[in-house]
């Protein structure tokens, strides 16, 4: 059928510096360019063109750029180009239209609307090139008190293990088969080196990675892709899977083609099915399902390893986290609408959610009133850019962050959300051989350790200025953010006050 | 609430910041000794206050009611203390009450200050302790009570306090009369408050008292989580979550004090990484379960209770302590100055370091307490 679908972008040749070297050729996964011998040109398929910039930044003349294709509708506030177009994708093929990374629609950032707190004068700010500042964080649950008199204080850490990071910063649930071999071991390579944890999301761990299993977040999904014994106990952590902010609701999703031989062997499914994880866990139709599942997990790993449970941020998630804390979770970690996947349905990552500010704000609060808040750590993922961000969502009272886009971005995603395709021009979202040997394990996991280590900096810079060096002295201290351009009912959800009051 | 939260509080802020001088004498031969000392020794750091508030601590104070709780109550109408004195006798067996001795002095505006020697009535105590029992009266009368404030309520202990310089609260009081074995002292440099006398320290609850010098930039989160065990800010100062912080984790979680000290001002990591065995275990458990209780930002305080006074200070130390010993008696100051004008020799003077709490303690108690540092694993 003939696409009635303008291009997006236009790819753009300075014809005087090309030397037809034909890169471009080779590192476009989408094949927009091609070499005319009998011209000795380079051409273009505009349409197939995504902005992920690879050739643009691999041209070693500099000759390329990308711009948008300034193809002007008709001004229409409902009919926008995205509303036509996605509409049109459909009239064409009748399915459910996919999309990749986190929602790009200006739901509003709660983060930059929450400003940080700094000393002056009444007490000093701490210099944290001189003074000690420490970001270390214990995540499991904590007792209501120590009863010294009750025995060996080692007694309850036994029962309640405790698992250290050093960086309140952890890479978030990224699947095998989403992601190349080559990405997972960089991640694991970082989250080892800093002494943070990286996640294995629903796809099982390569037996290549069990030697980073000490750095491992392992996950239970509803498709139960992966796991065995060994793999529950190689983990620090197991993470139950219920739902992610790109696609509450909906089941991991992991196309056919992107199941190779080394995947299919991980996640213990036939080479090439697809692997599609269930919408709901099929053992879990209600809260005590879930401890079910909470203490088969605990009893299977001996009580050696924190138990976290991971959900999509929804809009009763206060409710729903006080009752997976109840329920025996010792972390509890929420993914908000702008949390990101390799592949999504388009209309449900756009659409399903609430921001990851508002839930966690409300989740900490709630769980405080209950008084249970100390039971569990809280994990905030979805939307994290930097670390301001990361320490927002410590001071509305996250004991973590995951980071999942960030990550990704640090070793070469320009987030051009075709991630579902499998064929990422950088090498990030793809199984294929001849894309994922972009990412070099050895360059990407430094790239890695450096957005790490630069944060955690920028974060110790933050603490010391408000006169803070540790940083559990800013968890749920919300008194050191303020708010600009917020309704009183943001305002009280969030639990901080008007800038200037 | 209001009613405290207007006074201490009238521009709503997250906290009342205040700047200090403390001042701290204990004998630790139990021998009670004249208010002369502290007063002079808290009126030579004049210049670190600004007349907004002074207060003081005594122990040892009402020998003749070792076993009734003391309690002092700030009147500013009769209204409000026909009411108070109304719902004490409902809750307590009030054996005797008197107004508290006072003469002219420099002090504005002073309130009508009554004590009460009380014990709770048998009946009320529902399988509740009498320790908590009296927390949650005084909690209920300082936020229900427009015009009357409880500002002490331990035994055989009384907190002294209003606005003025502590040596014109000291004055007003008549405290050259009284005789204690432990005497704390403050001097008050408020900035964003207006007078009120209940805002002055020391703030107490039963028998501790917390004199403070500094300001707490954890502020949010321990109040957080001392609202997790019941406990209610009224007052919007960081002093006030220290005396509950004490409270919760020395009464209601029985943990010695030197162990509270290392809540309040935690070791390092890195220093609990160098630790061994046990002590690294209990060390680290108490920083993972009491983080949020971690005082950060500069602070002196000097914490006191039956037989026992300590000194704390930040963990980089961010505000002065001076610790002092002279035969006997165990001195804490801002300054060595005041410690000095009352004592000019000396057995021992030192600054104590970061985090490291200075802890004197009567002497018959000290059999049956460990000694300073010393770690206690039950």
């Amino acid at each position: 059928m003939k696409t009635y679908l303008p291009a997006r972008f236009r790819v753009r040749r300075d014809d005087e510096r090309c030397i037809r070297c034909r890169v471009c050729e080779r590192q476009c996964g989408f094949d927009v360019h091609h070499y005319d011998e009998e011209d000795d040109s380079l051409y273009c398929d505009d349409e197939k063109c995504v902005a992920c910039h690879r050739c643009v930044v691999f041209c070693p003349t500099g000759a390329l750029t990308v711009e948008k294709n300034p193809l002007s509708y008709r001004e229409n506030y409902s009919w926008r180009p995205e509303a036509i177009e996605d509409l049109m994708k459909q009239a064409e093929t009748g399915g459910i239209l996919l999309t990749g990374m986190g929602n790009d629609k200006p739901y509003p950032i709660y983060w930059d609307k929450l400003l940080l707190n700094a000393s002056q004068v009444t007490n000093p700010s701490i210099d944290p090139l001189r003074e000690p500042m420490e970001l270390r964080t214990y995540l499991g649950r904590k007792p209501d008190r120590i009863d010294l008199a009750a025995g060996n204080i080692g007694r309850w850490t036994r029962r309640a293990p405790q698992v250290a990071i050093e960086t309140p910063i952890m890479f978030s649930a990224i699947s095998y088969g989403a992601i190349s071999l080559n990405v997972q071991e960089s991640l694991a390579r970082a989250a080892t080196e800093y002494g943070t944890f990286f996640n294995t999301g629903e796809g099982g761990l390569h037996k290549s990675l069990y030697k980073y299993s000490d750095n491992a977040i392992v996950q239970v999904a509803s498709g139960r892709f992966g796991v065995h014994q060994e793999y529950l106990d190689a983990a620090r952590v197991v993470e139950i899977k219920i739902g992610q902010g790109a696609k509450p609701g909906i089941g991991g999703h992991l196309p056919g083609e992107k199941v190779s031989a080394e995947v299919a062997a991980t996640r213990m499914i036939p080479r090439g099915t697809d692997a599609l994880s269930p919408a709901p866990h099929h053992d879990i139709y209600s809260i005590e399902d879930l401890s079910q599942l909470i203490y088969a997990l605990k009893e299977a790993t001996n009580y050696t390893k924190p138990i976290s449970v991971k959900i999509a941020a929804v809009h009763n998630s206060a409710a729903i986290a006080s009752g997976i804390v109840r329920a025996g979770a010792d972390i509890v970690a929420i993914d908000g609408i702008r949390g990101a996947t390799g592949a999504a349905p388009k209309i449900i990552r756009d659409n399903v959610g609430i921001p990851i500010e508002l839930a966690i704000a409300a989740v900490d609060s709630r769980l405080r009133a209950e008084g249970i808040r100390n039971q569990a750590s809280l994990v905030a993922a979805g939307g994290v850019r930097n670390s301001a961000d990361v320490i927002k969502a410590i001071a509305l009272g996250a004991d973590a962050v995951y980071i999942g886009s960030a990550a990704l971005i640090a070793m070469g995603c320009h987030v051009c959300q075709a991630c579902y395709t499998g064929r990422c021009s950088w090498g990030i979202a793809t199984t294929d051989d001849y894309l994922m040997k972009r990412i070099n394990p050895n360059i990407a996991s430094r790239r890695l350790t450096n957005l790490l280590r630069g944060w955690s900096l920028e974060i110790k810079e933050m603490l010391g200025g408000m006169g803070i060096n540790a940083l559990e002295s800013l968890r749920g201290n919300r008194h050191h953010l303020r708010g600009v351009g917020l309704s009183d009912t943001e305002l009280e959800i969030l639990g901080v006050r008007m800038a200037g009051s | 609430m209001e009613s405290t939260r207007n006074r201490n509080n009238p521009y709503g802020d997250d906290k009342v910041i205040a700047a200090c001088c403390l001042f701290g004498m204990l004998d630790t031969t139990g021998k009670r000794i004249g208010g002369r000392d502290s007063i002079e020794a808290i009126a030579n750091m004049h210049d670190r206050g600004n007349g907004l508030g002074g207060g003081f601590a005594i122990y040892g104070l009402y020998p003749d009611w070792p076993d009734h709780y003391a309690f002092h109550v700030m009147y500013t109408s009769q209204a409000g203390r026909k009411e108070v004195e109304a719902t004490l006798r409902s809750n307590f067996h009030v054996a005797h009450g008197e107004e508290v001795p006072t003469r002219q002095a420099a002090v504005s505006n002073p309130p009508t200050v009554w004590r009460y020697f009380l014990q709770p009535e048998e009946r009320a105590l529902i399988g509740q302790s009498a320790d908590d029992y009296v927390v949650e009266r005084v909690m209920e009368i300082n936020t229900g009570h427009r015009d009357a404030f409880v500002f002490s309520s331990g035994k055989n202990m009384g907190v002294f306090k209003g606005v003025g310089y502590p040596e014109d609260v000291a004055d007003f009081f008549k405290l050259d009369d009284y005789r204690a074995y432990l005497w704390t002292a403050h001097g008050r440099f408020p900035t964003n408050t207006q007078a009120w006398w209940g805002g002055a320290h020391p703030f107490s609850i039963l028998d501790w008292t917390v004199v403070h010098n500094g300001e707490i930039s954890s502020y949010g989160i321990n109040r957080r989580y001392l609202e997790m065990y019941g406990y209610h800010c009224t007052m919007h100062t960081d002093t006030e979550v220290i005396a509950y912080a004490v409270d919760l984790l020395a009464r209601r979680h029985n943990l010695p004090l030197n162990l509270v000290c290392k809540v309040l001002s935690a070791p390092l990591w890195a220093d609990i990484d160098r630790m061994e065995g046990e002590e690294q275990d209990l060390y680290r458990t108490l920083r993972q379960v009491y983080g949020s209780l971690l005082l950060n930002g500069p602070f002196t305080i000097i914490i006191a209770h039956q037989n026992e006074m300590i000194g704390l200070t930040d963990r980089i130390r961010l505000r002065p302590l001076t610790a002092a010993t002279k035969g006997d008696v165990l001195f804490l100051s801002s300054e060595e100055a005041a410690i000095r004008l009352v004592s000019p020799e000396l057995d021992k003077v030192w600054t104590p370091l970061g985090g490291e709490p200075v802890v004197g303690r009567v002497k018959s108690e000290a059999a049956v307490v460990a000694p300073t540092g010393q770690v206690l694993v039950a």
